[in-house]
């Protein structure tokens, strides 16, 4: 059973990969081959949808495997609830294709669902007993509909980058062009990340770096080469990197937090393998990322992508309103006797509701469509995406699982 | 002062941007697609502007002052985010605990009040004033709203339709407009478009909830709002925090009633019920429960009355009336009670072990062989002072007694020491006392609340939801279709979603036979 479930988290990670080379060919194609353009593009953007339906079926049969394996609805954990996120965000895109139909949609759209699933297998995959706080029904209906609402916020994400590459990707120099270029190159970082913990995963890679916090004695296990081990820190067993047989360098006194030194150990590695995944990319293609990506949405129409990320948060935030906000309250009523307590994940749902609102009203004033509205857009993804990843690792609150 | 007065003689109120009867533009700003917003009707922060009450009346129904207080409330929150807030740190002296813990930046941030922001009187004061926002705003808009939409004519102006957002113009000759006309209305009626006729003119309309939903949003949001109030009511709120050991019985503070804790367990996860084995994972905890009785003092007998019993678990809490009783905290094996025992140091014989009591100790403890212990001085979380025995706190973390031993040969009495369990030996005593025995229990902590007003909570929600759900998964959707002079002209609009009434309209033209061009606005695959 456990093997099938691995099996089909790699099978989903396929499909969403081959998903994404066949919306490229769609929306590339037209250069390729001229004539039957149109023909082309609905031939593979079909290839396209068709693929990403059967993946998300198998991430579907990924879940339920894993609900039976565990015993309970998998989004107690890190991996758990970015792979769950990453699925909702592909059944909203889904269902955003089958209103508008614009294959370049997919053609960004999935490439970030890879990602996605690629940083949520980072995180620990065992199945793990629930803690009491997580036992009731209410861990599903109320984060599941979360998911199912940030995961159609992300796509209207997904159609800000749309509009904001169609719409400056050409330029190579300019405010726009650089901040485009910054969204791109953090993608690119979460892959050098991924790829690098995959990569010392599979090596097996192992370091324990022994160290005294309140005068207790702690280890720190590394699973990727300590390049930052914690202050005062003593090496208790370390395989061989590159002749490196101790950290480089110490974390500063003042991160304090639990497993700081670790932590930002990844952040590290992951600005270096980003970096030179980035520097890669330059130098076999001379361009910059949004000027690499351009063609991909060249001939999408830059109303119809606005429309559709209006569309994204329209149908995502009465969905996240239910499920983060009054599901919540209900839960928390139930598990801790407060419906609100600002424990820092509330404040973040909060705070990434408010952030919609302003947006929505100010879409209702001429001037904020187009690309402000867009690069708002990116900004709820952001917001969405500190909730999900800085407040559970950074901030300790009722709600960090991982 | 503007002229309101419309050319089909219609008199609108000052700050119309619309004809209220017949949609013409009385603004000349041409070329533009038109303003459709609240349909154009005057609302009244724009007509008067004289006192004082209307100028807080248009300030506050402005959605750019609602979209300031939203944005303010936003970066507040974000700040107060950043280090835990005082109601989550370890400790009870927030003043030392945040420059301690943080730095310059943390005594920073408790100087400046960060640290409790989210009860501060400013943060709270935003929250109302985005409270008192909504309900001008949503009056402002939607009394004339409604009386615009329901007083609808069918018959428009020119420029109002053809400057619509979507619009097109046909040459359609006097003879075939009948035709025309009845077919269009058929086919948008098939699309479930109310339809209304009146001369050559047609008015198809679907969707007009939509146009009420944020209205009872923020109705709900009010309600919401409101519903937090009654927390100032006294008795509506109760938050008491108990810690009540196994077998103990406590008064729940501003309550007639008292909670007893019968027994607390903590159950771990058995091997088998971990399906993947982390090596050296420490035990993980399956549940934490304690049985608990409610009681209540009679009146006349003043004696404990059973009320309810209940096994509280965590997302499992103990119901009576408005009181909720928690699973909240949970201390497992607490030192509760000492056995000691009198040693003659010279004929190495023990007395009968006695317990003390370390939360309610005697007294006094009479022993056989005319031994007795008398408690001189009892401190339960010992500290020194200087040379002075205090006690940090009356938990007995730390338990420390004087002990005065008195028997038929010393009846003067030796006094010693037992320091956490053991003894100060003082060389030229006769007596000394030793630990035999610790007794262990489990301390539940239990969080008793009591708030009333969450059903007016969970009422604002659901009313939100409501308005969420109407004003963002339907549309408002309008075709006003007009034959003039040998032209058909046919204008749309709707409140969001305008690529679904492109191909909505586009798609009822032609199953009507009526060749419209693709719109200018045209979509592409
Ligand atoms: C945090 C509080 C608020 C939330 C969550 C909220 C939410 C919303 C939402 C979701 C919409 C619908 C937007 C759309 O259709 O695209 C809306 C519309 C609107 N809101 Fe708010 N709102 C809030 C506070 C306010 C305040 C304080 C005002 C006061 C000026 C206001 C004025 C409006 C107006 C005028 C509309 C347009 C109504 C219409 O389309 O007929 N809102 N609001």
């Amino acid at each position: 059973m456990i093997k099938l479930m691995e099996n089909l988290l790699i099978g989903t990670f396929f499909l969403y990969l081959v998903s994404t080379v066949m919306f490229v060919v769609a929306v590339l194609g037209k250069r390729v081959r001229k004539g039957d353009e149109v023909e082309h593009t609905n031939r593979w953007g079909r290839l396209g949808i068709i693929f990403t339906m059967i993946g998300a079926l198998i991430h579907v049969g990924f879940t339920v495997t894993r609900a039976v394996v565990g015993g309970y609805f998998p989004t107690s954990n890190m991996f758990e609830f970015i792979s769950f996120f990453c699925l909702m965000m592909v059944i909203s895109f889904i269902i955003i294709y089958f209103i508008y139909r614009t294959v370049a949609l997919g053609a960004l759209a999935m490439p970030v669902a890879v990602i996605l699933l690629a940083y949520a297998s980072v995180f620990p995959r065992d199945v793990q007993p629930l803690i009491p706080a997580l036992q009731s029904y209410w861990l599903w209906i109320h984060v599941s509909v979360v998911a199912l609402g940030q995961g159609a916020l992300s796509i209207g994400f997904v159609a800000g980058l749309v509009y904001l590459i169609r719409k400056f990707g050409k330029e190579r120099i300019g405010k726009h062009s650089l901040y485009l270029e910054i969204v791109l190159v953090f993608l690119v970082l979460v892959l050098g990340f991924a790829l690098s913990a995959t990569a010392f995963g599979a090596m097996g890679y192992q370091a324990e770096i022994q160290y005294t916090v309140n005068d207790s004695q702690q280890v720190q296990s590394y699973r990727m080469p300590p390049l930052v081990g914690p202050a005062g820190g003593q090496v208790v067993e370390m395989h061989n990197f590159l002749g490196m047989t101790k950290p480089l360098m110490e974390a500063p006194t003042w991160m304090e937090g639990k497993d700081a030194a670790r932590k930002l150990n990844s952040v590290i590695w992951s600005i270096i393998t980003g970096l030179l995944l980035y520097a890669i990319i330059r130098l076999l293609f001379r361009k910059r990322l949004h000027e690499l990506v351009y063609p991909l949405v060249r001939s999408v129409d830059l109303e119809t992508v606005d429309e559709i990320g209006y569309r994204a948060i329209a149908i995502g935030f009465p969905i996240f309103t239910l499920g983060g906000l009054i599901f919540g309250m209900i839960w928390a009523h139930e598990a801790w006797g407060r419906f609100w307590g600002w424990d820092p994940k509330e404040v973040w749902a909060l705070i990434t509701w408010l952030f919609y609102s302003a947006y929505l009203h100010l879409r209702l004033s001429r001037g904020w469509h187009g690309t402000k509205s867009a690069w708002m857009n990116v900004g709820g993804f952001v917001i969405i995406m500190i909730n999900l990843i800085v407040v559970n690792l950074v901030f300790a609150g009722l709600h960090s699982y991982a | 002062m503007e002229n309101t007065k419309c050319e089909c003689g219609h008199n609108n109120p000052v700050g119309t941007v619309l004809c209220e009867y017949c949609g013409k533009p009385l603004r000349e700003d041409k070329d533009q697609p038109l303003d459709m917003r609240y349909e154009g009707v005057a609302r009244r922060s724009q007509t008067r502007k004289r006192t004082l009450v209307d100028r807080i009346w248009s300030f506050f129904s402005s959605v750019k002052v609602a979209v300031y207080l939203i944005v303010i409330t936003l970066i507040a929150s974000i700040l107060g985010s950043l280090l835990p807030q005082e109601r989550y740190i370890p400790s009870n002296r927030p003043e030392v605990f945040y420059a301690q813990e943080y730095g310059v930046w943390g005594d920073l941030y408790y100087k400046l009040g960060l640290s409790d922001m989210y009860s501060s009187w400013w943060y709270i004061t935003l929250l109302a004033l985005i409270g008192i926002s909504l309900v001008v705003c949503s009056l402002d808009r939607v009394i004339p709203l409604y009386r615009a939409l329901k007083n609808q004519q069918v018959t428009k102006n020119q420029s109002f339709i053809i400057r619509q957002r979507i619009s097109h113009q046909l040459q359609i000759k006097e003879g075939e407009k009948e035709q025309v006309l009845k077919q269009l209305g058929e086919q948008l009626k098939k699309s479930r478009y109310q339809i209304r006729r009146e001369g050559d003119s047609l008015l198809a309309e679907k969707g007009r909830i939509s146009r009420w939903g944020p209205y009872i949003l923020h109705v709900g949001l009010i309600v919401f709002l409101l519903g937090t109030l009654p927390r100032l009511i006294p008795g509506w709120n109760l938050e008491e925090f108990v810690w009540v050991r196994e077998g103990q019985t406590r008064p729940i503070p501003n309550t007639p009633y008292y909670i007893k804790n019968e027994r607390a367990e903590v159950e771990l996860y058995k091997e088998s019920e971990i399906v993947q084995k982390q090596k050296d994972a420490p035990p993980a905890v399956k549940e934490w429960r304690t049985e608990v009785v409610l009681l209540k003092k009679d009146d006349e007998t003043e004696e404990l009355k059973e009320i309810k019993r209940h096994v509280t678990r965590v997302n499992h809490p103990l119901k009576y009336e408005d009181l909720m009783i928690y699973q909240s905290g949970f201390q497992v094996d607490q030192v509760s009670a000492l056995e000691l025992v009198v040693l003659d140091k010279k004929t190495g014989k023990e007395s009968e072990t006695f317990l003390v009591d370390l939360f309610e100790p005697e007294k006094e403890y009479v022993l056989d062989g005319g031994l007795t212990v008398h408690l001189l001085n009892y401190f339960p979380n010992f500290k020194l002072e200087g040379k002075q025995p205090t006690t940090q706190s009356e938990r007995p973390n730390n338990p420390a007694f004087v002990f005065e031993v008195k028997s038929p040969d010393k009846p003067e009495g030796e006094k010693m020491w037992v320091i956490a369990g053991t003894k100060l030996d003082i060389e030229e005593n006769k007596y000394e006392i030793n630990l035999k025995w610790m007794h262990l229990t489990n301390e539940s902590g239990l969080l008793i609340r009591t708030e009333r007003g969450l059903w007016v909570i969970l009422l604002g929600g659901i009313i939100s939801m409501i308005g969420l759900v109407m004003g963002f998964y339907w549309n408002h959707r309008r075709v006003w279709v007009r034959w003039m002079e040998g032209k058909l002209l046919i204008g749309a609009h709707t409140n969001k979603n305008w690529f679904g009434l492109r191909r909505e309209l586009e798609q009822a033209a032609k199953r009507a036979n009526i060749p419209l061009a693709q719109s200018s606005e045209g979509v592409k695959p």
